[in-house]
Parts: structure tokens; sequence; C-alpha cells
């Protein structure tokens, strides 16, 4: 009786995620099947000559990427951690006001933000470099830090606060080791959407990074793209490996998403 | 947590009229303490939110050609390049691709979306892997996502060509197309979107109370029914959220049509934000002061849609 939803929901789930499963495909045909009329529809001769090609190309913009993704994930923390614990529990002058600015900055258009960044950085020479790029994928992710931090903070009870100061803690060593460390999973989520956005970004990197050596994934498959149309296997073997990062986050730490995508749009 | 806080403005309103020395000097610590910690992120905001901005508005107002941009000594243009933009043919075209574009997804987006969390609303066997599949789409980096719906879309070897032709229809040149191109970045977008307001609509769902159903059950009221009488009209919150978020989303899409067309063939897929990100960077020929009044523009667009998300916050908080 109720078989029927669950073999609907595989029906829907296989349509949703066909360009995946097309992705994949494409990254095992060999180039002489690339342009079979009709197309291959599953790999039965894969090859991993597109993966090697992948590999022996695009390694240094992996590790690129890497580096930023990381580089961001610090920066945000260090800004937004501090910043949430100040909103939720210190009751701070002008809570309104930011709580302004941050909605606000949300609705920039991020083409917006790379001109501002890119005149900035012209007469700075951070053009092309990967600490511009580190800062201007920040911008992606702090609102979002400060207002997650900030309502997973509210939560955390007055009573554990109030005994450490009684015992004499200041407030930085009442944030480090007791607010901290109860705020272990909303860490992991920000720190998650903070590394998935930087690690995908293609506006910040497509603009203020352009005429770089050193270039991050995305840059690597957008420019992948534009030198050769036929090798599609390598391309697509390459965006392959650039959604690993997603997938490792949507098998270890699903809860964690749903719990970054609800935060601020349903509950308050 | 409540209690803390009234006690906390009981003691701060008292001392505003006659508070003992020490306590004062406490309270103006306790302020210092917290504008530290605030610190950082009121650093962040200025330098990097304000500032990028104000070079924006400035650029908008002056003519940087590429030399100016390096010289810094551009000609100060008033309103020049915002009227030149109205004036511009691409304007209207834009204007209206963008339109087409952003009602076209987020209406689509949000029927999908709603037509999912209703069937994944009541658990089945599988039911949570499955809903955690779908989120896939959103977690792709945009450029895997556009670069896959382009291989699939390519005139002569795609995919959906392959399929379509199985039914008959004749080759469609989907990105290469004037015709088309508009219509094959919107079904991508929308494919991008639909997990995004899945979960969000799916979590509201959460939040209906079971026993209303259970009573509109008793009541021997269809699917349908429980669905137009009590889903819809206590999703709504939830609802009109969902849009306007999807609506500021969207507005501000450049990734996936400049990878997919690149706003073309001939303009066809440009929209505001497409059109200013290739004034700026699309061509050998920066143009950055015409781009960066297309930007504020868009801005004042997504701000307008904004206000309108807080007006409606705020009459369902009372409501």
């Amino acid at each position: 009786m109720k078989g029927w939803k669950t073999a609907l929901g595989v029906c829907l789930v296989a349509v949703m995620l066909f360009p995946v499963y097309w992705m994949v495909n494409v990254s095992l045909t060999r180039t002489s099947d690339m342009r079979a009329d009709p197309p291959h529809w599953f790999p039965w001769d894969p090859t991993f000559e597109g993966y090697a090609a992948a590999l022996g190309q695009q390694l240094p913009a992996l590790a690129t990427s890497l580096f930023i993704g990381l580089g961001t994930v610090a920066l945000t923390l260090a800004v937004s951690l501090p910043a949430g614990f100040a909103l939720a529990k210190l009751r701070p002058r002008g809570t309104r006001t930011i709580d302004f600015l941050l909605l606000a900055a949300q609705m920039i258009p991020a083409v917006v933000m790379a001109m501002g960044f890119y005149a900035i950085y012209i007469r700075l020479g951070l053009l092309n470099t990967v600490a511009g790029l580190i800062v201007a994928d920040s911008t992606l992710a702090v609102p979002f830090g400060v207002l997650l931090f900030r309502a997973f903070m509210a939560g955390i009870p007055a009573e554990v606060m109030a005994a450490a100061q009684i015992d004499g803690a200041s407030t930085w060593r009442t944030f480090r080791s007791i607010v901290l460390p109860l705020s272990r999973n909303s860490v992991i989520t920000v720190s998650l959407f903070t590394f998935l956005w930087a690690w995908s970004d293609f506006i910040f990197a497509s603009t203020l990074n352009r005429n770089s050596d050193v270039i991050p994934i995305t840059l690597g498959i957008f420019r992948y793209i534009g030198n050769n149309t036929t090798q599609w296997n390598s391309i697509m073997a390459t965006a392959v490996i650039a959604s690993l990062p997603a997938a490792v986050l949507l098998v270890l730490a699903q809860r964690y998403i749903a719990a970054g995508v609800t935060a601020g749009a349903v509950k308050d | 947590m409540t209690s803390l806080r009234t006690t906390g403005t009981v003691a701060v309103g008292g001392a505003a009229h006659a508070a003992p020395p020490r306590r004062r000097a406490r309270r103006r610590a306790r302020r210092w303490t917290a504008f530290a910690f605030l610190a950082p992120l009121i650093v962040y905001l200025v330098v990097f939110y304000s500032y990028p901005l104000y070079r924006n508005i400035e650029l908008s107002v002056h003519d940087y050609t590429p030399r100016a941009f390096v010289q810094g000594n551009p000609e100060f243009t008033g309103l020049e390049n915002y009227l030149d933009i109205l004036a511009d043919d691409t304007f209207l075209r834009a204007l209206r691709s963008t339109a087409v574009f952003t009602l076209a997804s987020i209406a689509a987006q949000y029927a999908i979306g709603l037509a999912l969390a209703v069937f994944f609303h009541r658990h089945f066997r599988l039911s949570a892997a499955l809903r955690a599949m779908f989120l896939v789409p959103w977690l792709l980096p945009l450029i895997v996502s556009a670069s896959t719906w382009s291989w699939m879309l390519n005139s002569e070897n795609g995919i959906v060509n392959a399929a379509l032709q199985a039914f008959g229809i004749g080759q469609i040149n989907w990105l290469t197309s004037p015709d088309t191109s508009l219509l094959a970045v919107t079904i991508a977008n929308i494919w991008l979107g639909v997990p995004f307001n899945l979960v969000i609509l799916y979590a509201g769902l959460q939040n209906i109370p079971a026993d209303l159903y259970e009573a509109a059950g008793l009541d021997g009221a269809g699917p349908w029914q429980r669905f137009r009488r009590i889903t819809f009209p206590l999703l709504r919150p939830v609802s009109l959220i969902t849009l306007l978020l999807g609506l500021i989303y969207t507005l501000k899409v450049v990734d996936i049509i400049w990878i997919m067309t690149r706003g073309g063939p001939a303009d066809a897929s440009t929209t505001l934000a497409i059109w200013s990100y290739r004034e700026a960077f699309g061509t050998g020929q920066p143009d950055f002061s015409p781009a960066a009044a297309v930007g504020n523009l868009l801005i004042l667009i997504a701000f307008a849609a904004g206000l309108v998300h807080v007006r409606l916050q705020r009459g369902e908080d009372r409501a």
C-alpha cells in the first residue's frame, strides 16, 4: 500500500538528479563516442582519460580552491562568532541598526560587490591575489554566520553564563570556554556553508582573479569550456571532482545543511 | 532567557535615575565589552560592504575610462550614466528578460517545491534519504551545474534534443537561438532553486499541527480539500518569505546565465545583472561607469523587494 510512494519518490529523484548522472556518464565517455547520435545512455566502455586529463591540469586549481575555502572559513568565523555572541548575550547598543545592515548586505548583488572590490583592489594591488579573493568570498558568508550564531547562542541558558561569571570568569573567558564549546554544531554548519560558497564562487573569481596564474577550480572549468569544446569528458571529469565537497557534505553533514537552510528563513 | 532580559532591563532602567557610581561604572564596562565583541563585525561591514558600495556609486557618477581607473582622475558626470542607460535599447530588453527570468523561475520553483514538500510531508520508507537527495542541485558549484546543462542542451550532441527526437521533435538550438536561450537558462535556474524551496516549505509544513488534518479527515475532507483549506492558508507566511527570498536571490543571478549563454545570442538572455557584468568584465573594453549604474538600479529593485519583505514579516508577526 505504502510502497507506491517510495517508488514515486525514487522516480522523482531520478528525474531531478538526471543532470548529475549525465555529468558522470559524460565524464566516463571516450572522446570518439562523444558525438555519437543518439548519445550513449550508459558508459558501457568507460574510460578514465577525462579524469587523467583533469587531474593532470587542474590539480593546482583544486589546491587553490581548498586554500581559499579554508581561509574564507577562518575569516568568517573570526568576524561572526564574537559578533553573534555580542548580539545574543551582551545587549549592545545599535542592535537594530546592525540587524538592518545585515539584511541589506544580503541584498547587494555580487556583481555590484565585485565592481566595488575591483575598484579598491586595483589601487591596493590586490587584484589576482588569493588574499583578495578570500576577503571578497567572505562577504558571501558573514551575514549568514552572524545571524546563525546569534540565533543559536540566544538559546544557551542564561544560568550557564551566570555560573561562569560568578566564578569570576571574564566575558572573554566565558565566551571562549563556555559559549564556544556549546556552539560546536552551529560552528560546523557555518563552516560547511562558508567553505562550499567559497569553493563554488564564480563571480568574484572571474572578476577579481581573471588574469591570475593562481586560479580556483571554478575558473579552471570555465577556461576549459572556453578553450576546447571537444573534450567534454575532461570538462565533466573536472566538474565531478569539483562536486566532491558537496557530496561529502551531503553524506556527512546532512542535518547541518537542513539547519542552515531553514535558519533565518522560517524561524526567528 | 526571558527572565534574565527582564531583570536586566529593570536594572538598567532603574540605574538611569540615581545609580550608585559603581553600578554605573560596571554598566559602562559592560557596554564597552559588548562593543569590543562587535567591533570586528562593524569594521568589517564598513570596510568590506560600505566602502565597495560607496566606490560603486562613485563609479556610476563619473566617467571612468580604463586609464582614469588607474590614474584616478575621472570626469564627474552626475546622473548622465543613468540617463544613458535608461535611453539605451538594451535597457528595456534587459528589464523584460529580468522580469521573465525572475518571475518564471520563482513561480516554477515554488510550485515544484511545494508539491514535493507535500509529497514528502508524511513519512514513508526512505523518505528522509530521498528528500536529502533533492538537495544535490543546490549544493553543486554553479559552474558544474551550468556546464552540465550546457552540454545537455547542446544542439547536435545534447541528450535533451536526442530525447525530443524520439518524440519526433526536430532539433532545437536551445542556447544558440535568440528564441529559446532565455527559456533554456530559466529551466536550468528552476532546477537549481527547487531544493531551497523544498527545504523551507517542508520545514513550514512541519509547523502545521497534525490534529488539524485529523479533524478535517474526520469531517470527510479529501486530500485536495485539506491542501486548499489547511495547508495552503497556514503556509502563507512561509510561502511569502520563500517567494521574496527567491525574488531577491534570482534578481542577482549572473553565473548560470553567463556560463551558459553569456547573455546571448543577440542579448536574448541578457538580464540587468548580466548587462552590468558584461559592461564591466565581459568584454575586452571594461566600461565600469554604466555597469555600476545598472548595478545600482538592481540594488534599488532588490531593496524595494526587501522593504516588502520586512513589511510582510511585521504584518505576520502582529497577526
